[in-house]
C-alpha cells in the first residue's frame, strides 16, 4: 500500500423482493408500466385504508437472511418512520426500527482478478420495509410522482464497515447480487432500481504513529457496479486531499451526504431531506407483530438451494475445475451453472464441458442476446457432441460446425454429422496423401525451412493448415502432425 | 312508524305492511323539517330512495333479503362510502370521495341496509361535543342549546331525534358512549378487533372501534351481529366466531356479578348523574345481581396516557393530509413569516394547506403527538404511556376475575351548553374520563339510558366487560332495560 491510510467502507443495500403483490396490499408489482397504474387504495395510502402483511414477502426476506447466516428474531414488529416527502403518500414509511426481523450475518466474497474481495463482510442487520414511490424531475421546475413502486417489499441490508477498497465493495455487492439471484428473491437490476446501494466511506490516516479518522461521507445515487467502484475511488482521493487541506476529522464534522454524478464522475454535496432529523419512530398500530417459530424458519431454510460459494467449491472438487473456470460458470447465474452441471454429469468430460460452455454456448447466447433458457440444445445433446469430440470422431473445429448446424436445424449431432458428412479422417494413408499434396503445392515452405529464414514452428503450422485444407478440414490433427513431422524429417535430412 | 326501532321496522317490512321507500321518505321528511339540528353533513335523498326501491323490489319478487333489508342506517362521516363525500367533519376532506367502501359499509349493503346520509362529527373524531366540526355544531335534540356529545354527535342525535332508527359511530376514547349518554340512546363500543376498521378514517389506530347507536338493546345486538367479524383487510381484526347476539339477548346471564369501581364516582361527578347510577345499582340488586366493590387504581392515569397515545398516532395518521395527494391544497403559499423564504416551495405549500385545512383542536393534538414522539421525549412520554396502558389493562383483568361486568356513569355530567367548554380543552377532555380506559384496555363498553335530570337531560349508565364478552354485556344490560323504561323516552322535538 502506497497510501498512508486505510479506506473504511460500509454498504447499505436495498433490494426489491420479487413478489406478485406489494408488501402490505394486493396491488400488483410489475415493472415498467405507465406511471401510477400499479396502485390501489392501500398503496396510495388513501384515508381509511389499512396495511396487511404479505406473508410471501416475509418468506423471501427470511430466506435471504437465513442464506446470509443472520440470526432470525423470534419476535419482530413494524414501525412507522415519519417524514414528509411527496414520494411517500402516507408521509410515513412502514419499516422496522428497534426489533428488525434479523440481525448479524455475513457474506464471503471470493477473490477477484483485480485484487479486491477475498474476505468476509459482516452484516449489521437486515430488515423489511415498503418501498417509496419515484420522483422524476421534469421540465419547468416540476417534479412528477410515480407511485407504481410505492409499497413494493424492500429489504434493507446494512453491512459492517469491513470493506477496505472500492474493489472490495464492488466484489461484495456483486457476490450479494449473485447470491440473491440464486435465492430467487430478487432480479437485482441496478438499472431498474431493484438493487440499490449507498456507501459510507471514510479514511483512517496513519500519521506519526496515530490514526486519524476523516469525517464519514454517505454516497448516494450509485446506479451501477462501475459507479460504486469509481465513486469510492474518487471519494477516497477527495477525502485525503480535503484532509490535507483542512485537517478536519470525524470529531469535527458530522456525517454528510454526497451524490455520485455519473457524467462528471465526481461526488457532489446533496441537500438533506428537510425533515430528516427526527423520524419519530413508533410501533405501527395497524399491523400485528410477527412471531417466527422454528417450524417456519426450517420450512424456509429447506427452500434454499445451493448458493454460489458452495457451488464454486463443488465445481472445483467434484469436476476438478480451476477456481477461475468454476467462477466463470457460477457467476453466469444459476441457470448456466445448472446447465453445466447437467452437461458435465452426462459426458463425464468435465473440463471439456466447461470449455464448450464458456466458449461456444455463452458466446452464442450473448450474440443472440438470449438467456440459457432460450438455448435450443439440451444438456444431453451437447454432452453427446462433446463425447464425439472426446472420442476423436470429430475434431474441435468440426465439433463447432456441427454445433452451429445443431442450433440452426434443431437436429441432434448424429443427424447433422450424417447429413453434413462430418467425420474425422484418421486413416494414415489418406492423410499421408494429403501431406504429400500439401508439400508439393508449397515448395517455398520447404525452402524456408531449409534455409532457416523463418521460425520452423510457424512454417510447420502453415503446412498443417494446408494439409487440413486438403482433407476438407476433416483430418485428425494429431495424425496430421505426426505424418507431417515424419515427412519433413525425411525431406530435410 | 314514529320512533320505530330497526327490529319493529323489519317486522313491518317483512310482513308487507310498509315499503322501505315509505320508511325512507318519512325519515327524510323528518330530517328535512328539523334541519336546524345540523345532524347530517351529507344526505342525498335520491340515493337513499333508490336503495329503498331496490330492496322493495327484491322483497316483492320474493327474493332473499338481508338482516337489515330496507332499514335506514345513518353513518358517521368518517366511514368511507364509495363515491360519497366522506369529510371527517374537516375542511381538509371537503371534496374527498373514496373510491371504495369501508368493510362495515360492505356488510351493511350485503344486509340490505339503506345508507342514510353521513352524520356530523368532531373534526377527525377529536372532541366530545361535535363543536369541532368544520360544518358547524350539531344540536342536542333534548335541548337545542346543548351539545349532543362527541365525537359521534351527529350519529347519536340522528337516532335520538328519530331521523334514522339506528346509526354507526366510532369510539376512540368514548366517542360512541358519551354522545349516546347525553342524547338518551344506546351506544356500544365493541372489543378492539371485533369490527373491521378498514375504511374508517383513522384518528388513533390502536384505539378506534366502530359501533352502533340504537334506541334499545335488541337493535344494538342486531347491528353488532351484522358489522362484526374478521376481515382480511384489517390485520388487527380478530379471527373469532361472531355469536348470534340477538338470539341470546333475552337469556338471563348465567352469572350476574356487577363491579362498582370507586374510581368512577370521584370528584367532578354531577350529583344528579350519581343519583341515577346509584338507583341503577339498586335495580340490579333487586334483579338478583351480586354487587361487588372493585378497584381500578390506575384509571386516574387514563386521561393523561390517552392524551399521549392518541395524539401520537393521530400526528402520524393525519400527516398524509398535506395538499400533495390528499387534503385541501392552499392556493397561496407565498412566504408570510420571517424565515419562510428559505423553505422549499413544496414545504410552504404543505404548511399553508395544513394551516388552512385543519381546525384548532386537530392542530393541538398533532402538535402534542409530534412532541411526544420526538427524539429525546419518546421515552418520557410515549413509551411511558404505553406502560400505563398495560397497567390499566392489567387492572381490568384483575377486576374481571371477581365480576362479570363493571358499572358506572358514562359521562360525569349531562349535556353541557354549546360553547361552555370550547375555551378550556382540559375540561373538555374530562368529559371522557370514565370511557377512555376501555379504549386503552381494548375492552367493550356500552352506554344505556338510566334516567333524566330535573331539566330533562338524559343520563347514561356505562357497563364494561372483558374482551369479546359482548354477548354477556348485552344480556346484562338487557336485565336493566327490562326493569326500566328510560329507553322509551323521546325528546319533544317541535
Amino acid at each position: 500500500m502506497s497510501h498512508p491510510y486505510d479506506v473504511v467502507i460500509g454498504l447499505e443495500i436495498h433490494v426489491q423482493l420479487q413478489t406478485e403483490s406489494k408488501m402490505f396490499s394486493w396491488c400488483g408489482t410489475e415493472f415498467g408500466l405507465p406511471p401510477n397504474t400499479q396502485t390501489d387504495p392501500v398503496s396510495l395510502g388513501m384515508p381509511g385504508t389499512l396495511p396487511v402483511m404479505n406473508r410471501k414477502a416475509f418468506d423471501l426476506a427470511l430466506k435471504t437472511a437465513l442464506a446470509l447466516h443472520a440470526e432470525i428474531a423470534p419476535f419482530t414488529k413494524w414501525d412507522r418512520k415519519n417524514y414528509y416527502y411527496p414520494d411517500l403518500p402516507k408521509n410515513y414509511q412502514i419499516s422496522q426500527y428497534d426489533l428488525p426481523f434479523s440481525v448479524g450475518g455475513w457474506l464471503d466474497v471470493p477473490e477477484r482478478k483485480d485484487g479486491g474481495g477475498g474476505g468476509r463482510c459482516g452484516l449489521t442487520r437486515v430488515h423489511l420495509e415498503e418501498d417509496t414511490g419515484k420522483l422524476t424531475h421534469a421540465a419547468g421546475g416540476f417534479s412528477e410522482v410515480d407511485l407504481n413502486r410505492a409499497g413494493i417489499p424492500l429489504l434493507e441490508i446494512v453491512g459492517e464497515p469491513d470493506l477496505r477498497s472500492a474493489a472490495d465493495a464492488r466484489g461484495c455487492l456483486e457476490e450479494l447480487r449473485l447470491t440473491l439471484r440464486y435465492l430467487g428473491v430478487s432480479d437485482c437490476e441496478m438499472q431498474e432500481g431493484s438493487l440499490r446501494c449507498d456507501a459510507n466511506v471514510n479514511l483512517h490516516i496513519h500519521k506519526d504513529g496515530r490514526t486519524i479518522a476523516t469525517p464519514i461521507v454517505e454516497i448516494k445515487n450509485l446506479n451501477s457496479f462501475r459507479a460504486v467502484e469509481k465513486a469510492l475511488n474518487y471519494e477516497t482521493e477527495r477525502q485525503y486531499a480535503k484532509w490535507r487541506e483542512d485537517g478536519l476529522t470525524i470529531k469535527d464534522a458530522p456525517k454528510t451526504t454526497r451524490g455520485w454524478n455519473d457524467v462528471e464522475e465526481v461526488t457532489k454535496p446533496q441537500r438533506e431531506k428537510e425533515t430528516a432529523a427526527d423520524y419519530r419512530y413508533f410501533p405501527e398500530p395497524d399491523l400485528v407483530p410477527v412471531v417466527v417459530d422454528d417450524a417456519w424458519k426450517e420450512r424456509v431454510r429447506a427452500s434454499i438451494g445451493e448458493l454460489p460459494a458452495a457451488r464454486r467449491k463443488r465445481f472445483e472438487g467434484e469436476y476438478g475445475l480451476s477456481p477461475y473456470d468454476a467462477d466463470v460458470l457460477v457467476e453466469q447465474g444459476q441457470d448456466v451453472a445448472d446447465y453445466y452441471d447437467a452437461v458435465a454429469k452426462s459426458t463425464g468430460a468435465y473440463k471439456l464441458a466447461s470449455n464448450w460452455i464458456q466458449q461456444d454456448v455463452l458466446r452464442t447466447i450473448k450474440d443472440k442476446k438470449q438467456t440459457i433458457a432460450d438455448f435450443p440444445i439440451t444438456p444431453d445433446a451437447l454432452a453427446d457432441l462433446i463425447n464425439r469430440v472426446e472420442r476423436g470422431e470429430l475434431n474441435t473445429n468440426q465439433g463447432r460446425e456441427v454445433l452451429g448446424r445443431m442450433i440452426e436445424t434443431g437436429d441432434p449431432a448424429e443427424v447433422v454429422i450424417e447429413i453434413g458428412g462430418y467425420r474425422m479422417v484418421s486413416d494414415r494413408d489418406d492423410i499421408a496423401k494429403a501431406v504429400d499434396a500439401a508439400l508439393a503445392a508449397n515448395p517455398q515452405a520447404i525452402e524456408d525451412l531449409k534455409k532457416g529464414k523463418k521460425k520452423p514452428e510457424a512454417v510447420k503450422g502453415f503446412l498443417r493448415g494446408q494439409v487440413m485444407k486438403q482433407t476438407g478440414g476433416k483430418a485428425n490433427p494429431a495424425v496430421v502432425g505426426d505424418l507431417l513431422e515424419a515427412r519433413l524429417s525425411e525431406l530435410l535430412a | 312508524m314514529n320512533n320505530a326501532t330497526a327490529v319493529s321496522l323489519l317486522a313491518q317490512l317483512n310482513a308487507g305492511e310498509v315499503r322501505s321507500e315509505d320508511v325512507v321518505r318519512r325519515y327524510l321528511d323528518r330530517a328535512e323539517s328539523h334541519k336546524r339540528l345540523n345532524v347530517f353533513v351529507h344526505l342525498d335523498p335520491e340515493r337513499a330512495l333508490d336503495q329503498a326501491r331496490a330492496v322493495d323490489a327484491r322483497r316483492q319478487a320474493g327474493q332473499p333479503v338481508g338482516a337489515l333489508a330496507g332499514v335506514p342506517v345513518a353513518i358517521k362521516d368518517l366511514l368511507c362510502v364509495e363515491g360519497e363525500p366522506t369529510t371527517c367533519g374537516s375542511r381538509m376532506l371537503r371534496t374527498f370521495r373514496p373510491p371504495y367502501d369501508a368493510t362495515v359499509i360492505t356488510k351493511l349493503k350485503e344486509a340490505g341496509a339503506i345508507l342514510f346520509g353521513k352524520t356530523n362529527m368532531d373534526e377527525f373524531a377529536m372532541g366530545s361535543s361535535t363543536e369541532n366540526s368544520a360544518y358547524g355544531p350539531t344540536l342536542n335534540p333534548w335541548d337545542e342549546e346543548r351539545i349532543p356529545g362527541g365525537s359521534s354527535g351527529g350519529s347519536a342525535a340522528a337516532v335520538a331525534a328519530d331521523f334514522a332508527p339506528v346509526s354507526l359511530g366510532s369510539d376512540t376514547g368514548g366517542s360512541i358512549r358519551q354522545p349516546a349518554a347525553v342524547c338518551g340512546v344506546v351506544g356500544l363500543k365493541p372489543t378492539y378487533g371485533r369490527v373491521s376498521r378498514y375504511g374508517l378514517i383513522a384518528f388513533a389506530s390502536s384505539l378506534d372501534q366502530i359501533g352502533p347507536f340504537t334506541h334499545d338493546l335488541a337493535d344494538a345486538a342486531l347491528l353488532l351481529k351484522v358489522i362484526s367479524g374478521h376481515d382480511d383487510r384489517d390485520a388487527t381484526s380478530v379471527d373469532r366466531a361472531v355469536p348470534d347476539y340477538p338470539a341470546t339477548l333475552d337469556k338471563t346471564p348465567g352469572s350476574l356479578r356487577i363491579g362498582v369501581a370507586r374510581e368512577f364516582f370521584g370528584e367532578g361527578l354531577d350529583p344528579e348523574v350519581e343519583t341515577a347510577v346509584r338507583e341503577a345499582i339498586r335495580i340490579y340488586q333487586k334483579a338478583g345481581a351480586i354487587i361487588e366493590d372493585v378497584s381500578l387504581p390506575n384509571s386516574k392515569y387514563g386521561v393523561p396516557a390517552y392524551y399521549i397515545v392518541a395524539p401520537a398516532e393521530c400526528s402520524s395518521n393525519l400527516s398524509r393530509y398535506d395538499g400533495t395527494i390528499f387534503g385541501h391544497r392552499a392556493e397561496d403559499w407565498s412566504p408570510k413569516y420571517p424565515g419562510e423564504e428559505d423553505l422549499h416551495p413544496l414545504v410552504r405549500m404543505m404548511m399553508a394547506s395544513r394551516a388552512e385545512g385543519f381546525g384548532a383542536e386537530v392542530k393541538r393534538r398533532i402538535m402534542l403527538g409530534t412532541f411526544a414522539l420526538s427524539a429525546g421525549y419518546a421515552d418520557q412520554y410515549y413509551n411511558q404511556a404505553l406502560k400505563v396502558r398495560r397497567l390499566i389493562r392489567n387492572g381490568f383483568d384483575e377486576a374481571f376475575k371477581k365480576v362479570d361486568v363493571i358499572l358506572g356513569p358514562t359521562s360525569p355530567s349531562p349535556a353541557f351548553k354549546l360553547g361552555e367548554r370550547t375555551a378550556d380543552p382540559l375540561a373538555m377532555y374530562l368529559s371522557d374520563i370514565y370511557t377512555i380506559t376501555a379504549n386503552l384496555a381494548g375492552i367493550p363498553g356500552l352506554s344505556i339510558p338510566c334516567g333524566y335530570t330535573r331539566s330533562n337531560l338524559p343520563i347514561g349508565l356505562q357497563l364494561l366487560a372483558p374482551a369479546f364478552a359482548e354477548e354477556n354485556l348485552l344480556r346484562t344490560a338487557r336485565v336493566f332495560e327490562r326493569e326500566t323504561d328510560w329507553h322509551a323516552r323521546r325528546p319533544g322535538l317541535s
